[in-house]
């Protein structure tokens, strides 16, 4: 009962956190709520018993990619959004067809579904267990993240980098 | 005891906000925000169902694509501000070139 307490406060804050990312016109506005959201996440992920992925949610989603977001939203001094008519094939199939497809998608769920349940930590998600799946049975794809992560860091180094042939062109 | 389909309804509706926020929005970092939505409520599925069954293995896989998300959101905001730099603006409605 606890935790269907819990599942429910904090799964209505993520719905309304995400809502809120939609309906905000300020980037700076869609961002903080994106923070509402991975939080109650990380709240979500400790009821399942994963400390690890919520302790690396915060740390690392809401911490250091939503700090990279703002710095670039403040960086490029974004304003708030034009309303501009886009495309309307995304207004006019995109959006009922997302609408139809997620109320097919948890009717199913909640109807034709014999999952069973999953209760207050269910599952040891301890550092050490994770740690030795991951330098063991996962040792391979972690070496191949962490190529992956080097050459992010390079490409963004080379994007971001300001070249001269760009800065002539702005001077023309 | 909470049943593993409120945890899948919950990451299913996530995922849903994610692609409307895809859709209607006309700002290139909203966007990609949208992205990270869509991303968070996958990771939530994967551990619900790791919890179900059982098995770490969810738990690492949540690891993985939480380290290929900020490899992306890297690159990503790198090349708004490359785009940002050539156009001035963050609307995607005036980005139609590839080209800088």
């Amino acid at each position: 009962m606890f935790h269907l307490v819990l599942f429910s406060v904090f799964g209505a804050i993520c719905v309304a956190g995400a809502v809120n990312l939609l309906v905000q016109r300020h980037p700076i506005n869609s961002a903080l709520s994106l923070v509402v959201v991975m939080g109650s996440l990380a709240v979500e992920f400790l009821l399942l018993g994963a400390e690890f992925v919520a302790a690396i949610q915060v740390i690392v989603y809401a911490g250091a990619v939503m700090v990279l977001f703002v710095f670039v939203i403040m960086l490029l001094n974004a304003g708030a959004e034009e309303r501009t008519r886009g495309s309307h094939v995304a207004y006019l199939l995109g959006i009922p067809g997302v609408v139809a497809g997620t109320i097919i998608v948890c009717w199913a769920l909640l109807t034709r579904s014999h999952a069973g349940s999953a209760s207050i930590g269910a599952l040891p998600g301890h550092p050490k267990e994770i740690a030795q799946l991951l330098f063991h049975q996962f040792l391979l794809p972690f070496e191949v993240t962490s190529i992956l992560v080097l050459i992010a860091i390079m490409g963004a180094v080379v994007l971001a980098a300001r070249t001269d042939s760009a800065q002539t062109r702005k001077e023309d | 005891m909470v049943p593993l389909s409120y945890y899948l309804v919950l990451s299913g509706i996530l995922f849903a906000c994610g692609v409307t926020g895809f859709l209607i929005k006309r700002n290139i970092i909203t966007i990609f925000m949208s992205i990270e939505l869509m991303l968070n409520g996958v990771n939530l599925s994967f551990v619900a169902f790791a919890a179900h069954w059982q098995q770490l293995s969810g738990q690492v896989f949540v690891f993985f694509v939480m380290v290929v998300a900020a490899a992306e959101a890297a690159v990503g905001l790198a090349i708004i501000i490359a785009v940002f730099r050539t156009r001035e603006t963050l609307n995607i409605d005036q980005v139609n070139l590839l080209k800088l």
